[in-house]
């Protein structure tokens, strides 16, 4: 007997188990959320999850691996299957509005537009000024705010501050 | 035992681009994380560290991906650390010294702009999985270029001793920005093979893109025509390289097959 069936889970229970395992790092936003789960499927009893890294670096991959495991093993689907998809690559596009909200909620502002190409380049290799980014203060509301860093605490964030109540603050920026 | 490239095949043609562009990755995030605590500013500290990281991460691709293909069983942890000065195939560039900060980010303006130019023409490889590779590469090293561009601005138009010292850095490094555009037997077999681009197109972009910049910059550009080193690409490197292995791969020399 088909081990899934035994267990009473479908694809869709899958997914509702993954939506309860957290991002190592930001802890309030599951994996499904953050949109880095890419994929569930039964082959057989196997219960194989695809998942996609946020930056090639990012370390915490492996504990998210070993949370996705963890989590069905804990629901009695034993034989899981990982798998690491590159292509297409991960972007914030790919974060529910659930996630987004939860993300502001702990303090991090959210992305603020559809992921673009953000290095100048975009006419041929002419550089051109970065687009106007209006970054929305995640305690106050603001969005008189300004870029201290391109690079925060983890890969995907940037530091700015709030120039109404001088909060600084983490950007998940747009990827 | 190394691939060698002189190996009349597809497939060592291939492993040796793909040690060459995972080399290039992981001395220059070696290179780069030995800034960590000593940036001139925190969010220096930062952004060269999280740099070093995606670099270490497009690494790991690079590397597994040459492993497999090679078939001997060896790890990107084993090429990483493994194999002996002679075996590295990264250029030239990436091994020169981090010395001040205009020396570290010339560097990297340099590496940025012709890694950025070349993940874009690698996204469309014939190989999917190179291309795959780059794909997911090609947005971190957008936000490198980014960076490091601006940091030449700020740096060439800045104070009078910002702006010597990066014209300095500009001139002593430019001997090594000509490297990765004079392409070899294993360069050619990939523009062969529909990987890799012409090296006069992916030159000339990246020409077209130092000049903008050193223009806004109020920097001198060096002759195009100058004399170029070369040598790193075929395993003849400058004595910096050895310095580096000897701390990079220090832990696995004395304790060989150490693990987390």
């Amino acid at each position: 007997m088909n081990a899934a069936v035994a267990n009473g889970a479908g694809v869709d229970q899958v997914w509702t188990w993954l939506g309860a395992v957290s991002d190592p790092e930001i802890p309030v936003i599951s994996i499904v959320d953050l949109g880095i789960v890419r994929a569930v499927a039964f082959e057989g009893d196997t219960c194989v999850v695809t998942i996609t890294p946020t930056y090639s670096g990012c370390p915490a991959m492996t504990v998210i691996a070993e949370s996705v495991t963890e989590a069905l093993h804990s629901h009695g689907l034993n034989d899981v299957k990982l798998v690491n998809q590159l292509s297409p690559a991960w972007t914030t596009d790919w974060m529910s509005e659930a996630g987004k909200l939860a993300l502001k909620g702990y303090g991090i502002a959210p992305p603020a537009q559809q992921a673009i190409d953000i290095s100048g380049l975009r006419s041929g290799v002419k550089r051109v000024a970065a687009p106007p980014l209006l970054v929305a203060c995640p305690i106050c509301g603001s969005t008189h705010t300004q870029l201290t860093s391109q690079f925060g605490s983890t890969p995907c964030k940037a530091l700015y501050k709030c120039l109404d109540c001088l909060e600084p603050f983490d950007y998940f920026k747009c990827h | 035992m190394d691939v060698s490239i002189t190996d009349n095949t597809a497939n060592a043609a291939k492993i040796g681009y793909l040690l060459r562009q995972g080399d290039n990755a992981l001395i220059l995030s070696q290179q780069l994380s030995q800034w960590c605590g000593k940036g001139p500013a925190l969010e220096e500290d930062m952004a060269l560290t999280n740099v070093a990281l995606d670099l270490l991460g497009q690494t790991r691709m690079w590397l597994t991906y040459a492993g497999e293909l090679e078939g001997r069983g060896r790890s990107e942890d084993d090429l990483a650390y493994l194999r002996d000065a002679h075996d590295l195939r990264c250029c030239l560039l990436v091994e020169q010294p981090n010395g001040n900060y205009a020396d570290t980010m010339v560097r990297q303006f340099f590496f940025d702009t012709w890694h950025y130019f070349l993940m874009q023409s690698l996204a469309k490889a014939s190989d999917p999985r190179i291309a795959e590779i780059a794909e997911k590469s090609i947005k971190e090293v957008t936000y490198h270029l980014r960076r490091s561009g601006d940091l030449i601005v700020r740096m060439g138009d800045g104070t009078p001793e910002s702006h010597a010292k990066t014209q300095a850095a500009v001139n002593e490094l430019w001997m090594y920005s000509g490297e990765m555009f004079l392409y070899d037997a294993v360069d050619q077999a990939m523009v062969e093979q529909g990987i890799a681009p012409a090296a006069a197109d992916l030159r000339a972009a990246f020409l077209e893109h130092v000049s903008e910049i050193f223009a806004e910059a109020t920097l001198a550009m060096p002759d195009p025509n100058a004399f170029m080193q070369q040598g790193g690409k075929k395993g003849r490197h400058s004595e910096h390289l050895g310095y580096i292995l000897a701390e990079m791969q220090f832990l696995q020399r004395a304790y060989p097959g150490a693990q987390w």
